[in-house]
């Protein structure tokens, strides 16, 4: 990404809409209603929760998966799809 | 090498000078002679580009518009109905400011269908922010492409290169069509500008609230264009010997009355002018060949000694009248109020303007009180 | 207990979209791009028409990919994609992929001229249409690849929507393009397959990807998957290749489960009649009956 832009005046402004920040950062997390909580005892690394989540809120760390409230939107397609019932979804508690 | 060609084989040679990579193009009455031409240059190698044979006009901008904010040299050709509908896409191209240089056959939009000369079809894109040039021959059209990329790849805004269709379009006449060599030094390579990139990722054109800024850095450069413009036409005229101003003026330092045009009939008010000159009657003949931006100064300097003003419209808009006669009287606003502006439409759909008709219009101006109405010239009785 | 010391990535690691877009949570087309781009790889340049991904892309200044993006009129996806890719030929930049990708709307209704153009010129492109059957990014109209029998907001029920979903793979098979392939989220592993195998062919290439949205169709958001896979396993999405127009291989991942499992997972069925079941379980055996013959 182009960092040499800034939205701070018409100067450094880009000529045209040429985006220049990634969406990291954005915190969807707060969209949550529900979390997953993974259960690290049962969760066989087998990676299907990290492959059908649509935000890339499951990330590899330590030799294990780990969910990123960050991003998390709390669809719960991890626990839906997770062969060994290792992800329960609870209320989200604001 | 002078060569007696026309317009649109100007239009094609000077394609061919400039050294265009990606030309999309669709063929409607009478662009089709200037994509035919492209297209076999490109098949022989004698234009090294990419010739996309599109199933629409407004698919030929799309590819220009995508191939151009890769950095490529981009060109287009159309007429009428392809440029309306190509509408969309004119805003998307200035929006993304990009240099694409296209030529437009002016012809008359249906309906009823109509195929010869008529500018209210590029009039009626004025609002998209593209530079605007009309010819009134076809040396004018060669010499305005090839400074068009100079200008579009400088100011990064589009820039449409506008003959009357069949007038200007099929006509044959001496076009003087440069050294190679000379049009290299004339035009170089496109300056590196901020372009689609794999190793650079970025993404050009999505959704804002910043709107209002983009808008305001394309006025300003739509601004600095009617500067840039003049020194580029100076610079041009250094080399090869011609320059053509962002207005042309015919004995307008003292003449009574001036006739404003533009296009091929600025050439039958200067005849006119001549007749009016031997008996006496002091006429004068401004052609504004710069529509977008619109060169209000540069016009209304030459007017300000003027005691009438005739402009002679060859487009309309319905309820308002000539465009070029009211863009002429808002420019002339707190420069020239009381100076009367008469209304002339004429020539709509390729009827030609002929001295006669310039004579009546002098005529009326003389005789007639201003209606502050347009008069329409060439009407069955 | 044993664990498995190392950890299995079921498909290619890298990924190619940012965290942080604003996808509604569940959503189909943000996996559906996920997994072609793991398919295609970082030299990819993407153009999209207005659609629920040119939202997910997200607004100026950011972007959620990883990719060059040109966000492009609406009728003007497959052309835009050929225009960059003309301008890669003319530079000698011929490793680079251009990807063209547009909801059902931006394909079947208004891209579709443009899309055939490109094709019958054989365009070097890969086209890729996440198909959510409907008009989802404007607020859930119906589009020519809604289904009969489907609530959108212009197919009010009960006035719901009376003709069935137009066949764009037919339309393009009828272009006899070198590859042409239908894929599910469901399925990412074979998604991601058949996008490498379009990625090494020339021409244009054109991937159907059967995109769940909960939004539009009226489920609760965990069921994307289990709704992706449904679509498959009871014969509404069938899952092929067609190569050269001509070769149709057809995956071996379908079973005979019951279409009623299908819509009753989703509110936008709510109106469905038993003739409507019934046609549809006619049309699904045709279809059927014609992939096979087809597949010979």
């Amino acid at each position: 990404m182009k960092k040499r832009y800034s939205l701070k005046s018409l100067d450094t402004l880009p000529i045209t809409a040429i985006s220049f920040i990634t969406t990291e950062g954005n915190e969807t997390g707060e969209w949550r209603s529900q979390r997953p909580i993974l259960d690290q005892e049962k969760c066989n690394r087998c990676g299907l929760c990290w492959m059908y989540c649509p935000d890339n809120a499951i990330h590899a760390e330590g030799g294990a998966f780990q969910i990123s409230y960050t991003y998390c939107k709390g669809c719960g397609i991890c626990a839906k799809e997770c062969p060994r019932g290792a992800i329960l979804i609870e209320k989200e508690e604001r | 090498m002078k060569k007696v060609i026309s317009a649109n084989q100007a239009v094609s040679y000077a394609v061919l000078a400039a050294k265009a990579q990606v030309i999309a193009a669709y063929p409607i009455t009478p662009q089709s002679s200037i994509v035919e031409m492209l297209s076999g240059f490109c098949a022989t190698g004698a234009l090294q580009a990419k010739f996309i044979n599109v199933e629409s006009e407004h698919s030929a901008m799309a590819a220009c518009i995508s191939a151009s904010v890769m950095g490529a040299r981009t060109f287009t050709a159309t007429s009428s109905q392809g440029l309306a509908l190509m509408h969309e896409l004119l805003h998307y191209a200035s929006g993304l400011r990009l240099p694409i240089v296209m030529a437009n056959v002016n012809r008359a939009l249906a309906s009823p269908f109509n195929l010869k000369a008529d500018l209210s079809d590029s009039l009626s894109q004025r609002d998209t922010g593209w530079l605007q040039f009309y010819c009134e021959s076809g040396q004018e059209v060669f010499d305005t492409i090839i400074q068009s990329y100079r200008i579009s790849e400088k100011l990064l805004l589009p820039v449409m290169v506008n003959l009357e269709g069949f007038i200007l379009s099929h006509t044959y006449e001496i076009v003087d069509l440069p050294e190679q060599s000379q049009i290299d030094l004339f035009l170089p390579p496109a300056p590196a500008r901020e372009c689609l990139d794999v190793d650079n990722p970025c993404m050009f054109g999505s959704t804002t609230d910043y709107y209002i800024n983009f808008r305001y850095k394309m006025h300003q450069d739509m601004e600095e264009a009617k500067t840039f413009c003049s020194e580029i036409d100076a610079e041009f005229k250094k080399v090869f010997g011609r320059d053509y101003g962002l207005v042309s003026t015919y004995l307008c330092e003292d003449a009574d009355l001036i006739l404003v045009t533009a296009g091929t009939i600025a050439g039958t008010c200067r005849v006119v002018a001549d007749r009016c000159r031997a008996k006496g009657m002091k006429v004068g003949v401004l052609r504004v060949r710069m529509f977008r931006p619109f060169p209000g100064k540069q016009i209304c300097e030459p007017l300000r000694k003027a005691k009438k003003v005739a402009v002679i419209d060859r487009d309309f808009s319905p309820g308002c009248g000539g465009i070029f006669a009211q863009e002429v009287k808002a420019s002339l606003q707190g420069i020239n109020c009381g100076l009367p502006v008469y209304e002339f439409i004429a020539g709509l759909g390729g009827k030609d303007v002929t001295d006669k008709d310039i004579e009546l219009i002098i005529e009326q101006t003389h005789k007639m009180p201003n209606r502050g109405e347009s008069t329409w010239i060439g009407l069955l009785k | 207990m044993d664990r498995p010391a190392q950890i299995k990535f079921p498909i290619p690691e890298e990924e190619l979209v940012y965290s942080g877009h604003t996808a509604c949570p569940g959503c189909g087309a943000a996996l559906a791009m996920k997994y072609v781009l793991k398919g295609l790889g970082p030299r990819t340049i993407i153009v999209i028409p207005p659609s629920c991904m040119g939202t997910i892309a997200a607004g100026f200044p950011f972007s959620s990919l990883k990719i060059p993006v040109l966000r492009i009129p609406f009728e003007s996806t497959a052309i835009s994609a050929s225009g960059i890719r003309a301008a890669l030929d003319v530079m000698g930049k011929e490793d680079i992929h251009v990807l063209a990708w547009a909801g059902d709307g931006g394909t079947f209704d208004i891209g579709l001229q443009a899309l055939s153009g490109s094709a019958e010129r054989n365009d070097n492109i890969i086209y890729v249409c996440y198909d959510n059957e409907g008009y989802m990014n404007t607020g859930i109209q119906r589009s020519s690849s809604t289904p009969a029998g489907a609530w959108t907001t212009t197919t009010p029920a009960p006035f719901v929507k009376d003709t069935p979903k137009k066949d764009i793979v037919r339309i393009m098979a009828a272009h006899n393009i070198p590859y042409i392939a239908t894929a599910s989220i469901g399925y990412p592993a074979d998604l991601i397959r058949k996008v490498k195998k379009a990625k090494e062919i020339g021409g244009t290439r054109f991937i159907l990807i059967f995109s769940p949205c909960p939004t539009g169709w009226r489920y609760s958001p965990e069921m994307t998957i289990r709704l992706a896979k449904l679509g498959t396993e009871t014969g509404i999405f069938p899952l092929y290749e067609i190569e050269n127009g001509e070769k149709y291989t057809l995956s071996s991942k379908r079973s005979e489960k019951p279409l009623r499992d299908y819509f009753a997972l989703q509110g936008r069925f709510r109106n469905l009649t038993k003739e409507n079941l019934q046609q549809f379980e006619e049309r699904v055996e045709k279809e059927r009956e014609y992939l096979k013959r087809l597949a010979g």
